[in-house]
């Protein structure tokens, strides 16, 4: 109903609402939902918010269930057993102190979303959960995020519904709450915090799907789509740290659906084949674990079969009982339910026909690889104040949902502690406020005086097929090198200056504007980090073909940046790596 | 992956404050033009099929764009309580039903 609203036609006419809370939480997804509540539990007495662009119910990675939690700790598993596991599966990069913590806290929500209602299958005999491999379990999860989305309320928390972040509020080195706009109401929202959590989830968008026509599949993306990588965009701008942004997550995924296939391959034990009928990971990859080969290895594997004229791939799901087909179909009604419609869709029967695979754009998701803010065992980011957990906290790879919950835990623990010994809040930056005001509508104005300019989508467009062409994306199998960079880097910069002749015509459009600015933003970053690490630790995530060496005397460290927030440059720099668990880090 | 909107099924939601499709949509992508449900840009709906199952009326189907799938496959929830029964199509009339369980009892 956007389009009947009077748009404020300039900075006078925009009504501003100033909130005061005590914890701010930007995100209500799985982590932004475990803060709140964990915050709660702690110290009742607090105030806490959170600000969510969508609407809590539906918003965020599990806006259509999760089938799966992939890291639990069974009975009989040790955290230092995960530890070593995820360690391997990351090519021996993991922030070991980090994701001990998590490790120690992985099952807690787990356990308390199947007392709230979700439903998990439990083994008849044991009645432990039901296991699909050697850390997941499979669960009921279409409605776990309106389940989460209730205990939330029920704990008392504030929701702001459709209002998304741009800025941090910052004063005197401090973050103190964070700015925003009603995507409805057209309102910007001021709202000052004793702690703020940043958890936005990751960034998707910033590459061109090779199923992008132009036309109505320009998001069939497997990371949710509106997660744009605003809570990166917003600590870089401030001057946070970030970590390891150079570990794109890029996966095997199904093929034109883009869909996890992992639900596939690890749940019901079927090979990956290539066009031959040979097994790709055990014929070429026997020496790194074959068919439980690091992740970046099963990424990659098809995508080179492709390049040698072995495509296409597939897994293999001929010789699957008729039960078990009907199982993974249910089981992908939990999560990704047009799968099953586009197997019908295609007429697939599979037992005849083996599903196929590919790549998919990369991602920078701190769920899955290391990438995001650096933070410390209280999940502190370098600015004083801003908390992290989620896909948006980096050094944790291989944590998924349950590991982003025990996140959301460990975050809010925290900040509860930050918080209480808490002297003094500096006063709001009025200044800060009529900058940012101006740079949130600047595009709406635009449109009403000029009528013309660039529409964000334009932008976006060319942002993708930058990143894609340049910048490693699937339409160059994932492989890039110095100049490739250097050229994405030069039109990356053009595009930050030209957001200034951005035009919105409704809210919906001005939304989409500070999405695109805060992909440019990320994409920025992300171009310096595959700069700096000149060897290719994981092909495939990071493939660089002037440099496809291992160079452990090198980079056998964390690639860290920070921007400049005075020049404006983004300074690179690397971070040693602290090993707690002994042993080679390659094996699990 | 556009949510067809039955013209005729869909009563625009006049009881509710806002359409609930409009609601809940994560990519605030649903809203109203002439009273009735419809979606602003086909190409960046993420397929969640948020607003399919939470329509009182049935009116909102989950379409492929069909560069990706052929016609006319469908898929159908129609939810209750503590479950969903799926009911899916194929291109060739081949029909199959699910029944997922959502939450405990």
């Amino acid at each position: 109903m956007c389009a009947e609203k009077v748009l404020p036609k300039n900075l006078e006419e925009i009504q501003v609402e100033m909130l005061k809370t005590d914890f701010l939480i930007i995100g209500a997804g799985n982590a932004g939902c475990f803060a709140a509540i964990e915050a709660k539990r702690k110290n009742p007495d607090l105030k806490v918010t959170l600000m969510e662009k969508a609407y809590i119910d539906r918003s965020g990675c599990l806006a259509a269930g999760m089938d799966a939690i992939n890291t639990y700790l069974k009975k009989g598993r040790t955290i230092e057993e995960f530890l070593k596991w995820s360690r391997s599966q990351a090519g021996g990069l993991i922030r070991e102190d980090l994701a001990l913590k998590v490790a120690e806290n992985l099952n807690k929500p787990v356990e308390e979303w199947e007392a709230w209602g979700l439903p998990i299958k439990k083994d008849e005999d044991s009645e432990e959960y039901k296991t699909r491999g050697k850390w997941d379990i499979t669960i009921q999860g279409e409605s776990m995020k309106p389940i989460i989305a209730e205990k939330v309320r029920e704990y008392g928390c504030e929701i702001l519904n459709r209002v998304t972040a741009t800025s941090f509020l910052v004063a005197d080195g401090k973050v103190i709450g964070a700015i925003g706009f009603g995507v409805r109401d057209g309102k910007m929202y001021v709202v000052k915090a004793k702690a703020t959590c940043i958890a936005t989830g990751g960034a998707a968008g910033l590459y061109k799907p090779y199923q992008g026509d132009g036309v109505d599949s320009h998001h069939q993306l497997w990371y949710c789509p509106f997660n744009t990588g605003t809570g990166y965009a917003m600590g870089i701008r401030a001057g946070a740290e970030m970590t390891t942004f150079e570990m794109r997550w890029c996966a095997t995924r199904t093929k034109d659906f883009n869909g996890p296939i992992d639900t596939i391959s690890v749940g019901y034990k079927t090979p990956m084949i290539n066009a031959k009928g040979e097994k790709i990971l055990q014929k070429r990859y026997a020496h790194m674990g074959g068919e439980t080969a690091p992740r970046f290895i099963r990424a990659n594997a098809p995508m080179e079969e492709w390049l040698e004229g072995r495509g296409p791939c597939f897994v293999d799901t001929r010789h699957m009982s008729d039960e078990d087909i009907k199982q993974m179909k249910t089981d992908y009604l939990n999560e990704r339910p047009t799968y099953v419609l586009f197997l019908a869709a295609r007429g697939q029967d599979l037992k005849q026909e083996p599903i196929e695979i590919y790549g998919n754009d990369p991602y920078i998701v701190g769920g899955h690889t290391a990438s995001g803010y650096w933070v410390d065992t209280d999940w502190a980011t370098t600015l004083p104040g801003l908390f992290a957990c989620g896909d948006v906290s980096g050094g944790v790879p291989n944590k998924f949902v349950g590991g982003c919950a025990a996140e959301g835990l460990l975050a809010a623990q925290g900040a509860v502690k930050y918080i209480a010994n808490l002297e003094s809040l500096p006063q709001v930056d009025e200044k800060q406020i009529e900058a940012e005001k101006a740079r949130i509508y600047a595009p709406l104005f635009r449109m009403q005086k000029e009528g013309e300019g660039v529409h964000w989508r334009e932008m976006e467009e060319r942002m993708q097929r930058l990143m894609d062409e340049y910048a490693g994306g699937i339409h160059q199998f994932f492989r890039m090198s110095e100049e490739q960079l250097k050229y994405a880097l030069k039109h990356i910069k053009i595009l930050q200056d030209q957001v200034k002749y951005l035009i919105a015509e409704d809210l919906h459009d001005l939304m989409s504007c500070h999405e695109v600015i805060d992909r440019l933003d990320v994409a920025e970053v992300l171009i310096h980090h595959l700069l700096f690490r000149k060897e290719t630790r994981w092909p495939g995530w990071q493939t660089r073909v002037d440099y496809p060496e291992v160079d452990n005397k090198e980079f056998d460290c964390f690639v860290n940046s920070k921007k400049n927030v005075e020049t404006g440059e983004i300074e690179m720099f690397k971070r040693p790596y602290e090993q707690i668990i002994p042993g080679d880090r390659l094996q699990p | 992956m556009p949510p067809k909107v039955n013209l005729n099924k869909c009563d625009g939601c006049k009881a509710e404050e806002e359409p609930l499709c409009e609601q809940i949509c994560p990519g605030n992508l649903m809203t109203l033009k002439d009273g009735k449900a419809y979606c602003r840009a086909d190409r960046d709906c993420w397929d969640c099929m948020s607003c399919t199952k939470i329509c009182p009326q049935g009116a909102i189907e989950t379409r492929l764009p069909y560069q990706l799938g052929y016609y006319p496959a469908k898929l159908i929830p129609r939810v209750g309580t503590n479950k969903i029964m799926w009911t899916c199509v194929d291109i060739n009339g081949k029909i199959e039903r699910f029944v997922v369980k959502t939450r405990n009892d």
